[in-house]
């Protein structure tokens, strides 16, 4: 028998535009699954590195070099919160990718820090990702991921990995640090992948 | 939504705000009876939970600032800016309504009435709530250092000066004020350090069991000075909160 | 890489006290008062003493040793995931008959 109580209403949980089980919010919470890491500019390293262990890598400044996009996209993360209209930028995987020769059909995403998660390759093609460095004009703070992280805006946003540290190809699926502890393999709002039997 | 409770674990049980009390602008203890409660130990805490109308839940953990007593205990709730649970406890939570409770949870962060050791009892800000159960629990030498901004964002200010004044077993309660002093107070707004701390402290060579609770800046600072004037790490226990959530 | 956490903004961390209401759905015993030993660097401490980072899709706790991964728990619809592969000895006290 449910308890009921008088006048709680809870989050916003109503908009139309909002995946399943999603409430809108205009802050930018700050999750972490731990302590933030400190990667100074100048040791800070991008990594591609391919099945047969060929490793493409990019200095801060090779990087941010590189020819940028400036996507605004909605993000959605699995407490259930979204946040509409959010603005980067950052360099599209396609661009990161464009002279790797693979076989891949799937990627880990490596942090610095120990963090990972999997993600299949098709869904950072196409312009559906980027390896994002500022937020909203500024800098990206290192709180949401700064130096640099992935954005990957149509899986939840626990996919698009803070302070990237590398992209594993691989031609295997490698399930990361949620993925192997409840949460779902593919992580897609608009179905509600949240736990492992969704 | 609702879950069946696994067999052996712990389950939901419904409670009824039979009063609430201001204790600043932003905080309130909320008195709630419970069909059944045999009572906690010292410095435990509850999961609180709340059930829309439409079958959405959410709950939060508060500690309980009451001594141990059966079918009824007290939980004192600071309300977090755009928290979900706590302004609904501290603003519109009234006598009568019903919410449900799990616990008393947590078996390390506690006084037992068994340990004769002398306690000392180190609160920063909302921090003081389970101290306060021991406070008022106390049957043993007890001192309470409670670090808060101002005298307006002190908890309990009254309940202390009585239990600083009366109670079978009488707690030293020292105030420090980080940003506004009391007018009159001796000292300016000062930030805890080793000085006070060895002041209210007992002697290094006493074994004392410190419990040392707030925001988790607070509770670093204060570990590693207990540490610095002479405290065995193994006799410090802490519960760190962070700054939103509630 | 080492990591610190001292920003004043940082993702903040509770000790593993919070992890009390979470297990005891699940244990019939209170778990926070185990010793966990963590994989990372070996030492031995109660799970109270662990941080936990909250603020997360799951409940991560972690050596304040070292800050390896000592127990991840994960609610789901109709599951609970411990994950103790960061520990290599839980030691939960028992009454003695």
């Amino acid at each position: 028998m449910a308890v009921i109580t008088r006048g709680f209403g809870g989050r916003r949980r109503d908009d139309a535009d909002l995946p399943p089980g999603q409430y809108r919010t205009d802050d930018f919470p700050v999750l972490s699954a731990g302590p933030t890491p400190r990667i100074g500019l100048d040791e800070w390293e991008l990594a591609v590195v391919t099945e047969t262990g060929e490793r493409s890598t990019w200095s801060w400044a090779e990087f941010t070099a590189l020819p940028a996009d400036e996507p605004t996209v909605d993000i959605h993360c699995v407490t259930r919160w979204s946040k509409f209209g959010t603005s980067w930028r950052g360099v599209s995987v396609d661009t990161l990718l464009a002279d790797v020769d693979t076989a891949a059909e799937y990627v880990v995403a490596h942090s610095y820090g120990g963090y990972t998660t999997n993600i299949p390759l098709e869904g950072l093609l196409d312009g559906q990702a980027w390896v994002a460095y500022e937020f909203d004009g500024a800098p990206l703070a290192p709180v949401h991921g700064g130096p640099a992280r992935l954005l990957v805006p149509h899986l939840y946003f626990w996919k698009s990995a803070k302070w990237l540290r590398a992209l594993e190809l691989r031609l295997d699926d490698e399930p990361g640090f949620w993925e192997t502890a409840g949460y779902h393999n593919d992580g897609d709002p608009w179905r509600e992948q949240r736990y492992l039997e969704d | 939504m609702a879950r069946a409770a696994v067999p052996g674990g712990l389950t939901w049980q419904p409670a009824t705000v039979a009063a609430t009390r201001a204790e600043t602008a932003t905080a309130r203890t909320l008195v709630l009876d419970v069909d059944g409660w045999t009572g906690h130990v010292p410095g435990q805490h509850v999961d609180v939970r709340l059930t829309a109308p439409d079958g959405y839940m959410a709950h939060r953990s508060y500690s309980i600032s009451s001594a141990p007593g059966p079918d009824r205990l007290e939980v004192t709730v600071q309300a977090v800016i755009d928290g979900e649970v706590s302004p609904h406890l501290v603003e519109v939570a009234e006598p009568g309504d019903h919410l449900e409770i799990r616990g008393p949870l947590g078996g390390w962060f506690v006084r037992r009435p068994s340990d004769p050791r002398p306690a000392l009892l180190i609160g920063g800000g909302s921090g003081v709530v389970p101290l306060m159960s021991m406070v008022r629990a106390a049957t043993n030498p007890t001192r309470l250092l409670y670090s808060t901004r101002s005298p307006s964002d002190a908890l309990f200010t009254a309940d202390l000066a009585t239990a600083q004044a009366t109670g079978n077993t009488p707690v030293a309660v020292t105030h420090v004020y980080t940003r506004v002093a009391p007018h009159g107070w001796p000292a300016p707004p000062r930030r805890l350090d080793a000085d006070i701390l060895a002041r209210v402290a007992w002697p290094r060579d006493a074994d004392v069991v410190a419990f040392v609770c707030g925001p988790t800046g607070f509770v670093e600072t204060v570990a590693d000075l207990l540490v610095e004037i002479g405290h065995n790490p193994a006799n410090i226990r802490t519960e760190r909160f962070g700054p939103t959530g509630g | 890489m080492p990591t610190t956490n001292v920003g004043a903004d940082d993702p903040p961390w509770v000790d593993g006290n919070a992890l009390a209401g979470p297990l005891g759905e699940i244990m019939g015993t209170d778990l926070t008062v185990a010793e966990l030993t963590c994989a990372g660097c070996r030492m031995t401490r109660p799970l109270a003493a662990m941080r936990v980072f909250d603020r997360a899709p799951g409940l991560v706790a972690r050596c304040p040793g070292c800050e390896d991964v000592v127990m991840r728990l994960v609610r789901t619809a109709d599951r609970a995931l411990v994950d103790l592969r960061g520990s290599l000895v839980v030691s939960i006290p028992v009454p003695i008959t």
